[in-house]
């Protein structure tokens, strides 16, 4: 760390990733960090996540560069927001800068607190969204993964999504969602570089 | 925003605070690491489970004054030893704790608490650093990963240097945020052999007398210690309006958002080095102390006659991130507080934790919620939840085990107006064990009139599913002996035809126990008996659908707080009463339904039904 010199603050690259306990938004932020790790950056990734296990809200920081201090992206300050969920990137876009970018996806989970009638689930959020001003990519993630046959793979098709939005090549993050995923299963390799490219089309076609 | 072209070569381990306090036990030659889950701190222990390493024993302990006992055992025999736990676990340990710092340790001992700063998962919020100060003892402050490493680490040598415990305070933005760590040499440490010296280690009166006298000495040797630690550093600046002195992660959003401010960090905060404050405090106008929830270090300067702001200016509660510290600072200095521009923040629903699909708790709070003229005392778990909607079903939550004791309490000192109220406790197993045990005791010896609902779902559920005495594993999922609940209950003191174990997805089977032992007026458990949907071993059932023309909208599944019944449209209806109902009709989302079969059970209609024919309707009782 350096002791004295000034925070090259334009150096830093701050992504906020949001969704719901169980949508692999941590995870997501993982492979993002491994892949911005693999380049030399600096890099701290910190969640709010509360008791997220439990279907609450999540979000995870991800802050790379020179040198990152804070772990916390704080609001306006977001260079690009990833929403697992639809609501929940209408619920963050304060974190954005002015005219920055958001992805996501249009899929909704509606809370029971929401069912039970206690609250309402905003009419059209992604419309939200583009009433800000915010550059709003929205795209099917979860439909494109079941798709491919396993809702799960809805996790790559959104880090697919933010591929050609970051710093740094494309590659340098489909090499880290293979190294996560194939380590583990061989099989899944070539299905996860399906849906990352799908993610990547889905924002490009948009 | 460009890639790095000549950055250094790629540091292997990226790391949280939690982990690279795990990666330095391993790393300082720890024989023996126990913990009890809690958040923040759970990941420690897990992760030196996750990798046994030759030599180290983890446990997870009952609770976590155990796991600081098990740890001064093996530091007694000269073992390095750790334990971790939560903030609020430190006060459950605290007993042992205080007489600890009076014998001292032998091998390295080191202690890991995570304060929840910002009560992400807490009853409350409480500053350990207290401890440092009443149990006289060194506490380190790391204010990243790597600093979680290099000082649980050097905690150890410093234990050994004093013969004392150390204390790691760290708080949820140290333990959940992952930096990047360079890890140190791993050493090896063999025990130096327990030494018989009863003037040590029997702490009567007249042994302890002479140690109290020595601790206070021990203080003297470790301010000095603090003065000269390399965790306590100056971080130079031009601004010299304001010299910021800081404590834990607060360091890391002071120089975010002052980057030109002198800052003395502070790694081994107490004993308090003085010497360094006042210097910092003679170059600069004024000294602003940046610590988070208690003003500790600002009270200490202030009667070491050192002039600085503190909670005048900042908040006493929750975390000090720039976006608290700058406005606050730009008004101290007189300056306009300005922030980043940004998109207006949007008022949407909430979104709480809920209990997870097929839950075996929805059943228990279905049927808690039909449950007249009662006081529901709960407890620290997943079932906490039970006060949210739908169910509202829980009157009170405390600390762990207190659901006990506070029933009791109800029965013993209800008067008149509440002679008709039964009195419930909620507790689960993990809880029971850890605190409640010593509380249904004291139910049933003093003749309560309390049913409990004990919630056995072998896991502790709350924290991720870690491995307790009801689980038949241990901490390494390797089997092991396995509670009797409905023994222990009856050994307790609980009368054996007052114990019954029930499935709780059986809804009028829970209900009719419940009924008939509240009624009952001496101490009964009503044990249920089905594991969480998190644990490994939890098998799903075929799923269920709704079959749309059939459903009546009369959102009776709605009450069972499912996550996966979804409401597709909603109507009224004037009843020939005149009164106007709300109809909710509903689907199922069979993906992440796992045929628990408890929204069948109130399904008036007979709407709901296995996804695929060729499954049998499990429960199809009638509405209760």
């Amino acid at each position: 760390m350096s002791e004295t010199g000034q925070g090259s603050r334009d150096a830093i690259t701050n992504i906020l990733v949001c969704g719901i306990g169980g949508q692999g938004v941590m995870t997501a932020t993982e492979i993002l960090a491994e892949a911005a790790l693999s380049l030399g950056y600096d890099v701290k990734k910190t969640e709010v996540a509360g008791m997220s296990q439990r279907g609450g809200v999540v979000t995870s920081h991800l802050r790379f560069g020179r040198e990152v201090l804070s772990p916390q992206i704080m609001p306006g300050d977001a260079d690009l927001l990833v929403g697992f969920e639809a609501a929940e990137a209408l619920r963050w876009a304060h974190m954005l800068r002015p005219r920055a970018v958001v992805l996501v996806n249009v899929g909704r989970i509606v809370p029971p607190i929401v069912e039970i009638g206690l609250y309402s689930y905003p009419e059209d959020p992604i419309g939200g969204l583009r009433a800000l001003g915010i550059e709003v990519h929205a795209f099917d993630a979860s439909s494109l993964a079941t798709d491919l046959g396993n809702i799960r793979l809805g996790n790559t098709v959104m880090l697919g999504a933010m591929a050609d939005r970051l710093p740094f090549p494309a590659d340098v993050l489909l090499d880290a969602v293979l190294a996560r995923f194939g380590a583990r299963k061989p099989a899944l390799l070539e299905l996860n570089r399906k849906a990352f490219e799908l993610g990547r089309a889905a924002v490009a076609a948009d | 925003m460009s890639a790095v072209s000549t950055a250094p070569a790629p540091v292997r381990l990226f790391l949280s605070g939690n982990e690279a306090v795990a990666l330095a036990v391993r790393d300082a030659g720890c024989r023996v690491a126990a913990a009890y889950p809690g958040t923040p701190s759970t990941e420690i222990l897990e992760a030196l489970a996750r990798e046994p390493h030759p030599g180290l024993y983890t446990e997870w302990s009952v609770n976590e004054k155990v796991s600081l006992e098990v740890a001064l055992g093996a530091s007694m025999v000269g073992a390095r030893a750790f334990c971790a736990m939560k903030h609020v676990g430190l006060n459950v340990a605290a007993d042992a704790l205080m007489t600890i710092t009076v014998t001292g340790s032998e091998g390295g001992l080191v202690i890991a608490v995570a304060d929840d700063v910002g009560m992400s998962s807490s009853q409350n919020e409480q500053d350990s650093r207290y401890w440092g100060r009443f149990a006289h003892l060194p506490l380190l402050e790391p204010a990243d990963a790597q600093e979680s490493y290099d000082m649980a680490r050097a905690a150890f040598d410093l234990s050994e240097r004093f013969s004392c415990p150390v204390i790691v305070r760290l708080t949820t933005r140290v333990c959940h945020v992952k930096g990047r760590v360079i890890p140190g040499t791993p050493e090896r440490h063999e025990p130096r052999g327990f030494v018989k010296d009863p003037r040590r280690w029997v702490m009567v009166p007249g042994n302890a007398k002479p140690r109290v006298s020595s601790m206070y000495e021990r203080d003297l040797a470790l301010r000095a210690a603090s003065e000269a630690s390399p965790f306590n550093r100056m971080v130079e600046g031009s601004d010299r309006r304001i010299g910021f002195v800081t404590s834990g992660p607060a360091f890391m959003h002071v120089r975010e958002s002052f980057p030109d401010a002198p800052v003395l960090k502070l790694g081994q905060s107490h004993p308090l080095p003085l010497a360094q404050a006042r210097a910092l405090a003679a170059r600069v106008d004024q000294l602003l102390v940046v610590e988070e929830t208690e003003p500790l270090l600002e009270t200490e300067l202030r009667a070491a006659g050192i002039a600085c702001r503190g909670k005048d200016v900042l908040p006493p509660t929750g975390e000090l991130s720039p976006d608290v510290l700058k406005p606050a600072v730009a008004r101290l200095l007189g300056e306009p507080v300005t922030e980043l521009p940004h998109a207006p923040l949007q008022l949407l629903f909430p979104r709480p934790p809920t209990m997870c699909v097929a839950c075996p708790h929805l059943g228990i709070y279905y049927t808690l919620a039909q449950v007249r003229n009662v006081a529901i005392s709960g407890d620290i778990g997943c079932y906490t939840l039970g006060a949210g909607q739908p169910w509202n079903a829980l009157d009170s939550c405390i600390s762990m085990g207190a659901s006990m004791g506070v029933a009791l309490g109800m029965d013993k000192g209800r008067g008149e107006i509440d002679a008709k109220r039964s009195v419930v406790a909620v507790i689960g197993d993990s809880t029971f064990m850890h605190m409640g045990m010593q509380g249904l005791l004291d139910i049933t010896w003093n003749r309560g009139n309390v049913t409990i609902l004990l919630l056995d779902n072998r896991t502790v559920g709350m924290t991720g599913g870690q491995e307790n005495p009801g689980s038949g594993r241990d901490i390494h999922g390797e089997e092991a002996p396995r509670v009797d609940f409905a023994k222990l209950c009856e050994a307790l003191g609980v009368r054996k035809e007052r114990i019954r174990v029930l499935d709780p997805y059986q809804l009028p089977v829970l209900f009719k126990a419940l009924r008939e032992e509240t009624k009952i007026p001496e101490p009964s458990v009503i044990i249920t008996d089905r594991p969480c949907v998190l644990i490994d071993h939890y098998e799903a059932t075929p799923p269920y659908r709704v079959i749309a023309d059939k459903c009546t909208g009369c959102a009776n599944c709605l009450d069972v707080g499912c996550p996966a019944i979804h409401v597709t449209r909603r109507d009224s209806v004037v009843k020939p009463s005149g009164k106007t109902v709300d109809l909710a009709f509903v689907r199922i989302e069979t993906a992440a339904c796992t045929g628990c079969g408890l929204c069948v059970q109130p399904c008036a209609p007979e709407a709901i039904v296995h996804a695929k024919p060729e499954h049998p309707v499990k429960f199809l009782h009638k509405q209760i």
